[in-house]
């Protein structure tokens, strides 16, 4: 069986899950471990008068509770990102309040028991007096005269950023024929991982080192943010692991204050020191995504060619900056707006603003949805203004194929693709042809039928970090990766990148046996540990194979250059007439050959070995820093049927071709693909992160209220790839796993609002919402 | 969850007797929404007595006309019994659209009615098909049964012993499903026995209601046309994320006729 890069193996990683077998951290019992449970508030804005532990610590089984003032001193939660071009009000956000809440479910006090569910009785005994205050939660309430500030600052405001060339935008709607405008809402989500986010900190005092076990994306990082930010630890005396994770979407990269207090309140309390979110938890606390309110005008000559395009959107980044929450709607958006169209003047402005809401941070596609959604709304919008065929549109539009490198005036360079191939391919699989007779059948049956387009571009296989650092990241964004090669021949990878679903164990294990030409079963991939893995980045942004496959690439280039010089050796040849292939070195020309497994023995047994050259042993790091991003695409055709009289949905069709550059795995590109479109579905029609305007309480806290999509709620999905291969990775791979998340949603309101003819129908897409579009359609 | 005693009644007399004997004591059928708010920790009983293993309190036969169903039969039971499906084919439909196949195969008729939540879809059928719930001391009419959002006629420590429907001419049960919990926003149960047309609503108000508009205009003319024109008012309503309360009032209309198209 072909195991090699460009196969569909199965997952290695799956025999684990599904038998039950996996490792998660609440599986993980520590010797001696307590429990803990935090005091969240209850109210979404108000000053603390006192928080009374007396009763509480009484309870039994109680070994310690915890408030504010005990962490004083302690650091605030770091946030690691401010864009530049302008300032960033950054006000702390203390582990344990200090006087004041700033949303529901922000930690107040911490309950450490012998079980959670002492924990949880002594928690319910901490009397918190409020002083209530009155809540913003929508960004027009956060913003008008007079509202109650959240912090020490004259408003609400976090930020005022903007990108693109605003004067030569402003001329090209000068001369514009015509204008297409439309004020978007882009929904709040709750990313809804299966695992809930859970941590367990550990004091060793012989050793005087920290251990904390925790549901993140990026361990290495969360090391950084705490160690060298928070609590002061240095990094080898501080292990941050990451086991098994059950999901993260974006929700489990930041850094959170329950991990500071697991690993601060271990030390106090002498024991390991556990939590476990429950689900209610998780909707209050786990960083929400999106939220955005966009108005987006683009100008056309009356010929349809886009001339320029302006936006301007609020972003609610809600009570606190979450570590990336600032980079999200702006650079990971504004770069984006340009799409796959020859735009050649964008201008594009974003006002962060505080509200007493969660904190909002990445979720899957993270800023590239938000820009594809407006964009592609607005171009479908066009069309329909114009009288001009919505494919016929964008092919006047699309940057050609021969134009690449093609350099945006949003700072982007894009480093391939071909976008006319992508829409031919899709429009033929969706039979847009076709599609006119389909809607008057339906129409016989009473229903409406309509057809949504989304080409969209992402940036993805973040980032260089030069570029990063221009922009305002605070960290590098390469990633590292070890082979270690052990002495009878099999493999074991550590990478940096981090797997909580996407399959690395399987994909990378596929790129060590292609290139090495050993049994895929010969390789293990280990990741989620800073005391096993030299360094990392972790897992986001679609990155794990465009820069951790890489990082791997490069370590196994090591090891193959090494294994010549030790093959030349063996076979008494010049090192460079040493050919690798299919796990042979060979003496070009000659039969003269040895085994991979061979070299590797006699790395680790030196007997006859140029040791006068050569260090044994066949163990090579690398670390990667992408030259660019990579910038896969794609085109999304949506079809759906309306039932008039309810306003239901019905998706009936759904076509996709996208371009991720080459592909390891197939089966685990259809899986993202299928996971993102989900994604994407749940966000236009379905998911609604939503707060009461006046009491700030989060109405949509559980899975009753909240709707996640299900397989009843989505058709068989008909998905192709096309391959213009990424030039500057040594894999050619541009990355899958956030492409469906970000095409869907434009594709589907497209759809939606072809079927039932009105200009827009907010997100999510209801059916109420879309009946009452179509109320008020007929009404006019 | 707060601590209970936990008790398993060996029968109705016995499940009885240890409720009337505790200071606040709940029955535990299928749990389906009892061990969910007991983990959320917003009931605290004093005792929780579980029927499981009344055996009396299962099974579904049919006699005199009717369709009995003992109060521990499962969602899952009614919907896949040939009788129900013979006699009443809308009551296996209705119990076929509860929840998901882990609800309906834990969850019971008598936890059901008894809970009394406004957007079950249980008493749509008690009420639109005019059954009658027998209780351990009684027999209580379905027009009686249900009073208030999750409120019944049922006294303390009274259980649910069975339900019986009579078997219709014809009815059938439309729902417009909350998307995330799978509950009615809107369900319409329609029949007509004899003489009389019930339509009773669940999901768009605080208990389960007939529309009397409805039930006159389908008893001169059992077609969707004669309930397309009738309408409930929004007023009192119940309002959501999901639906506003003049949202529920279209979806009565439509479902009610839907109802009665389906019923034939």
């Amino acid at each position: 069986m072909d195991t090699g890069i460009g196969a569909a193996v199965t997952r290695k990683e799956d025999f684990r899950f599904l038998t039950g077998q996996g490792n998660y951290t609440d599986d993980i019992a520590r010797p001696g471990q307590a429990h803990a449970v935090f005091v969240r508030s209850v109210v979404a804005h108000a000053n603390l008068r006192s928080v009374n532990t007396v009763a509480a610590s009484a309870m039994p089984g109680v070994v310690a509770v915890f408030t504010g003032d005990d962490l004083e001193g302690v650091g605030g939660v770091p946030c690691g990102f401010a864009p530049d071009g302008g300032p960033m009000n950054e006000p702390p956000r203390p582990v344990l309040a200090q006087g004041k809440v700033r949303f529901v479910g922000d930690m107040i006090a911490m309950v450490v028991a012998e079980t959670a569910e002492q924990a949880r009785d002594a928690a319910e005994a901490v009397d918190v007096d409020y002083d209530e205050l009155p809540a913003v939660v929508s960004m027009e309430a956060a913003q008008a005269e007079g509202a109650p500030t959240l912090h020490d600052l004259d408003d609400n405001s976090c930020f005022s950023w903007g990108i693109g060339d605003a004067e030569a935008t402003d001329a090209a709607f000068a001369k514009a024929d015509h204008v297409t405008t439309l004020e978007l809402v882009n929904n709040r989500k709750c990313p809804n991982a299966i695992e809930p986010r859970a941590a367990i900190g550990e004091y060793d005092p012989a050793h005087d080192s920290y251990t904390l076990f925790t549901t993140s994306q990026n361990p290495h990082v969360i090391r950084l943010l705490m160690g060298a930010f928070v609590l002061g630890i240095p990094e080898h005396k501080l292990r941050v692991v990451s086991p098994d994770v059950g999901g993260g979407f974006g929700s489990k990269i930041p850094h959170y204050p329950e991990e500071i207090a697991v690993t601060w309140a271990g030390k106090q309390v002498g024991r390991p020191v556990k939590w476990t979110a429950e689900r209610a938890e998780s909707f209050l606390s786990d960083t929400h995504g999106r939220d955005h309110i966009t108005r987006v005008e683009l100008a056309c000559t009356s010929d349809g060619e886009f001339l320029g395009l302006r936006v301007h959107t609020q972003a609610n980044m809600g009570a606190y900056l979450s570590t990336f929450g600032p980079l999200i709607p702006t650079y990971l958006y504004g770069t984006l707006l340009a799409g796959v169209y020859t735009t050649p003047a964008i201008r594009c402005e974003v006002d962060g603003v505080f509200t007493n809401t969660a904190p909002v941070d990445a979720e899957r596609g993270a800023g590239r949805p938000e820009a594809t959604f407006l964009l592609e709304r607005v171009v479908e919008t066009a069309a329909r203004e114009l009288g001009i065929d919505p494919v016929e549109l964008r092919r006047r539009n699309f940057i050609a194929s021969d134009a690449f490198p093609y350099q945006t005036p949003v700072i982007v360079q894009y480093d391939s693709g071909n976008y006319e191939q992508v829409l031919d391919r899709a429009a033929e699989l969706a039979d847009y042809a076709g599609f006119a007779q389909r809607r008057e059948e339906a129409k016989g049956r009473g229903r409406l039928r309509g057809l949504g387009f989304a080409g969209y571009i992402e940036a993805c296989g973040m980032a260089p970090s030069n570029i990063a650092g221009i922009i305002g990241a605070r960290a590098g964004l390469f990633e590292a990766a070890q082979v270690r090669v052990h002495p009878t021949g099999s493999v074991s990878v550590y990478t940096g990148s981090h797997s909580h679903g996407q399959g690395h164990e399987t994909t990378f294990a596929q790129i060590v046996s292609d290139r090495l030409g050993i049994p895929f079963e010969n390789v293990d991939v280990v990741h989620g540990d800073t005391d096993q893995i030299p360094f990392g980045m972790g897992t986001y942004g679609s990155r794990s194979l465009a820069v951790g496959g890489s990082a791997i690439f490069r370590a196994l280039d090591k090891i193959i250059a090494k294994g010549k010089k030790i093959a030349a050796h063996t076979l008494e040849a010049g090192e460079s007439d040493i050919d690798f292939e299919s796990g042979e070195f060979r003496v070009r020309g000659t039969d003269k050959s040895v085994g991979f497994g061979d070299i590797a023995l006699s790395a680790y047994v030196p007997h006859n070995y140029p040791l006068e050259e050569l260090e044994p042993g066949l163990d090579e790091g690398a670390f990667y820093d992408p030259a660019n991003f990579t910038f896969p695409a794609g085109c999304h055709i949506c079809e759906v049927e309306v039932d008039p009289e309810t306003g239901t949905t019905q998706i009936v069709n759904w076509n996709a071709v996208d371009d991720f550059g080459k592909i390891v795995n197939p089966m685990i590109v259809d899986g993202q693909v299928h996971g993102g479109i989900a994604h994407g579905v749940g966000q236009a029609m379905l998911e609604n992160c939503a707060y009461d305007e006046e009491s700030g309480q989060l109405l949509s806290g559980s899975l009753t209220d909240y709707c996640i999509p299900r397989a009843d709620d989505l058709p068989s999905f008909h998905i192709e790839t096309t391959e213009t291969p990424c030039p500057h990775n040594p894999l050619g791979v541009k990355g899958c796993g956030e492409a469906g998340a970000i095409a869907a949603p434009a594709a589907l309101i497209n759809a939606i609002t072809d079927a039932i003819g009105v200009a827009h129908v907010d997100m999510p897409a209801t059916p109420e919402k879309v009946w009452a579009a179509l109320q008020s359609a007929q009404g006019e | 969850m707060y601590e209970f005693n936990y008790r398993r009644a060996s029968s109705v007399f016995d499940a009885v007797s240890s409720s009337d004997q505790s200071d606040d004591a709940s029955y535990l059928a299928g749990g389906m929404t009892l061990i969910p708010v007991l983990k959320f920790r917003l009931a605290a009983p004093s005792d929780v007595i579980d029927l499981a293993g009344l055996t009396e309190l299962k099974g579904i036969r049919t006699e005199n006309g009717a369709v009995a169903i003992g109060a521990m039969t499962t969602h899952a039971e009614v919907a896949g019994s040939a009788e129900v499906r013979q006699a009443i084919p809308a009551l296996a439909d209705l119990a076929e659209s509860i929840g998901d196949p882990q609800v309906r195969n834990r969850g019971t008729i008598g936890g059901s009615i008894a809970n009394a939540d406004p957007a079950a879809d249980y008493p749509a059928a008690v009420v639109g098909l005019g059954a009658t719930v027998h209780t351990n001391s009684r027999t209580i009419g379905a027009d009686d049964f249900f009073t208030d959002m999750f409120e019944t006629a049922l006294e303390p420590g009274e259980l649910v012993t069975a339900v019986s429907f009579p078997v219709p001419d014809r009815a059938a049960y439309m729902k417009f499903p909350n998307p995330a919990s799978r509950y009615a926003i809107v369900g319409v149960m329609v029949s007509q026995s004899g003489g009389g047309v019930r339509v009773a609503v669940t999901g768009a108000g605080g208990s389960v209601f007939r529309v009397a508009e409805m039930e006159q205009a389908l008893a001169a003319n059992f077609a969707p046309e004669a309930v397309a024109g009738a309408s409930v008012s929004a007023e009192g309503l119940n309002e959501d994320l999901h639906a506003s309360p003049e949202y529920r009032a279209h979806l009565v209309t439509v479902m009610a006729k839907r109802a009665v198209a389906a019923a034939g």
